[in-house]
């Protein structure tokens, strides 16, 4: 298959030849600060429009990207004092799912995290961020402890989708999702969650039923990946980027349908190239949703939360 | 995939709609079967009790005390949220499930007795569109489930579905979290709901509310997961032990509470309601 990220080419091109030119400068003594700076210049300008004009599949690939923040970059670089907490007390503990006890600007609270792996040892044990039925029990167990002391939770959403397995189906995946999805809808304390790269269908929505829903500006939230709608409404999975469009799965797009809460920007170039500054300023905007959240009575966050997926749902009558 | 693989008639099931005539062949035994016969026995073959897809109408008449049904929210029906085209116009799509089944869409729902017991009930119909669930499917459910709850009566839902649908995006996706949320509240009221799977429950449908039952009861041989077959196969490259993400394996593997054949199930659930919701019992 080709780059799935020709669309970033020309900005790196830009890029080398930027480097090119200080290193000139620096083997020959000769000054070219102007053509730099106005190199520059052009790099960022070409960068904002072509990530203005990305379309739906470029998004997806972006969500994608090997080098995109994950669970454990923001908890590296968004959360301190992180303490983490494993185990269903079941079954096994499920490295695609990430919690702990952490600070977010202050604020402790339970971070619940998928995880896709960094390296190809972390990836195969997280089975590339699809969890099992035990990884949702955890994460469920622990955000029942984050209810019992006060504590608000933040989850992190990115999965291509719960694990497709014999044994994740033998230990009801179904059951572990829809249990996840029913207790967090009743839960007393505050959820805000945060699509941080793909949000795979059930297996994002078990640990996404948050009073608030964020989305990074090239994450994706849909109900079936686009490779599997291109393969059930066309028998081509190479039909997949014309799938991405019509799902309106974009960050974009989830929030006029009114899904999103809030569309969280990306640095210059996508939050893969520059990692600690994309958890500093989500860490920022989380935060001003928990100190919204944690104002709010019990009862009124519960209301409100039951109100906000009741309000969902288009149709005649 | 699930819906697919269903139409292919995999695992030796088949839910195509009982042809036209006197006789039918059954999928399960392979023998040519009276058709006054198989519906006497609620849309089951007489010689090996294979169970045929049942239509909601005929489900509802099947579970209800005769004249106590009254069905509820009738009118719903689906807009087109994405503007979704495939090889059909989304509308264009939901108008031939419409034809075809005479519903306006996947879900019937409503109120009455059950052997006497005040219920509400929600019964979803294969045939319109795989019982896939989107806006109209949730919103139903949802207001069965709140109506049971406001009035202190248990609700059943009879589930058979290949999961959420596709065409509504991200929004049938909430479907879940809306109808889980509503069972939850109903759960908090300490009110039964009864989940009954049927051939087949499968992925969005079976990661919400059909996996929240109190009590969850399967019909005989009905196929019931999360991931379809085809794509688990895909993945882990092996193939799959038989009998595989069947009522049985479901119950083998702790995750249904009864098997309960079609002409036991009313007599069933109000022998389970007459525990669950005393106060129900007229």
């Amino acid at each position: 298959m080709s780059n799935p990220f020709d669309f970033m080419d020309h900005l790196l091109e830009l890029e080398s030849k930027i480097e090119e030119l200080q290193n000139l400068s620096g083997q020959t003594g000769l000054d070219m600060s102007e053509e730099v700076r106005s190199l520059r210049d052009k790099l960022q300008s070409e960068t904002r429009r072509t990530f203005d004009g990305l379309n739906a599949w470029q998004r997806v690939q972006l969500s994608r990207h090997p080098l995109r923040p994950q669970t454990s970059d923001y908890i590296d670089h968004m959360v301190e004092d992180f303490v983490p907490l494993a185990g269903d007390r079941a079954f096994a503990e499920d490295y695609a799912i990430i919690c702990g006890l952490g600070r977010i600007e202050d604020i402790p609270c339970m971070i619940i995290g998928q995880q896709k792996g960094k390296d190809v040892h972390e990836r195969r044990r997280c089975n590339f961020g699809s969890p099992h039925p035990e990884g949702y029990r955890k994460a469920m167990l622990k955000m029942r402890v984050a209810e019992k002391f006060h504590l608000p939770i933040v989850t992190l959403i990115n999965t291509p989708g719960a694990y497709p397995g014999i044994g994740a189906e033998e230990r009801g995946q179904s059951i572990a999702i829809a249990e996840n999805i029913r207790d967090m809808a009743a839960l007393r304390t505050p959820v805000v969650s945060v699509v941080i790269g793909e949000g795979g269908s059930g297996g994002a929505l078990g640990i996404g039923v948050g009073d608030r829903i964020l989305i990074l500006e090239n994450s994706y939230y849909s109900v079936i990946s686009p490779e599997g709608c291109a393969a059930i409404l066309w028998k081509d999975g190479s039909k997949a980027p014309d799938a991405a469009e019509r799902l309106r799965l974009t960050a974009q797009a989830l929030h006029e349908l009114g899904i999103a809460d809030e569309v969280v920007q990306e640095p210059a170039g996508g939050a893969h190239r520059q990692g600690e500054l994309m958890s500093r300023q989500l860490g920022a905007v989380v935060a001003r949703h928990l100190r919204e959240l944690l104002a709010m009575s019990e009862a009124e966050l519960r209301d409100a939360r039951y109100a906000k997926y009741r309000a969902i749902g288009q149709w005649q009558e | 995939m699930v819906l697919d693989r269903l139409r292919r008639g995999g695992g030796g099931k088949d839910p195509k709609k009982i042809p036209d005539g006197l006789w039918v062949k059954c999928p399960g035994c392979t023998k040519t079967v009276f058709k006054r016969l198989v519906e006497e026995r609620l849309d089951t073959c007489p010689e090996c009790g294979h169970h045929f897809t049942m239509t909601a109408e005929r489900r509802v008449e099947a579970l209800m005390d005769a004249g106590s049904w009254k069905e509820i929210d009738h009118g719903l029906t689906s807009s087109d949220p994405l503007g979704f085209v495939d090889s059909k116009a989304y509308p264009a799509r939901i108008a031939q499930s419409q034809a075809k089944t005479g519903m306006k869409d996947a879900v019937i729902t409503g109120h009455g007795t059950m052997n006497g017991i005040k219920s509400h009930l929600g019964v979803m119909d294969f045939r319109f569109n795989g019982g896939s669930m989107g806006s109209v499917v949730g919103e139903k459910l949802t207001r069965v489930i709140e109506a049971a709850t406001a009035t202190k009566q248990p609700v059943v839902i009879v589930s058979s579905s290949g999961g959420a649908r596709m065409q509504e995006g991200v929004i049938s996706l909430m479907q879940m979290t809306k109808t889980s949320a509503a069972l939850a509240r109903h759960s908090e009221a300490n009110l039964p709901y009864i989940s009954v799977l049927t051939n087949p429950t499968m992925a969005g449908v079976m990661a919400s509310f059909a996996s929240l039952g109190d009590v969850i009861i399967a019909e005989p041989k009905a196929l019931i997961g999360f991931t379809g077959a085809r794509v688990i196969k895909n993945t882990i490259k092996q193939e799959l032990p038989e009998g595989f993400q069947t009522s049985e394996f479901c119950m083998e593997h702790g995750q249904v509470d009864l098997i309960v054949p079609r002409q036991e199930m009313k007599s069933e659930l109000s022998r389970i309601l007459r525990y669950l919701a005393p106060q129900a019992v007229g």
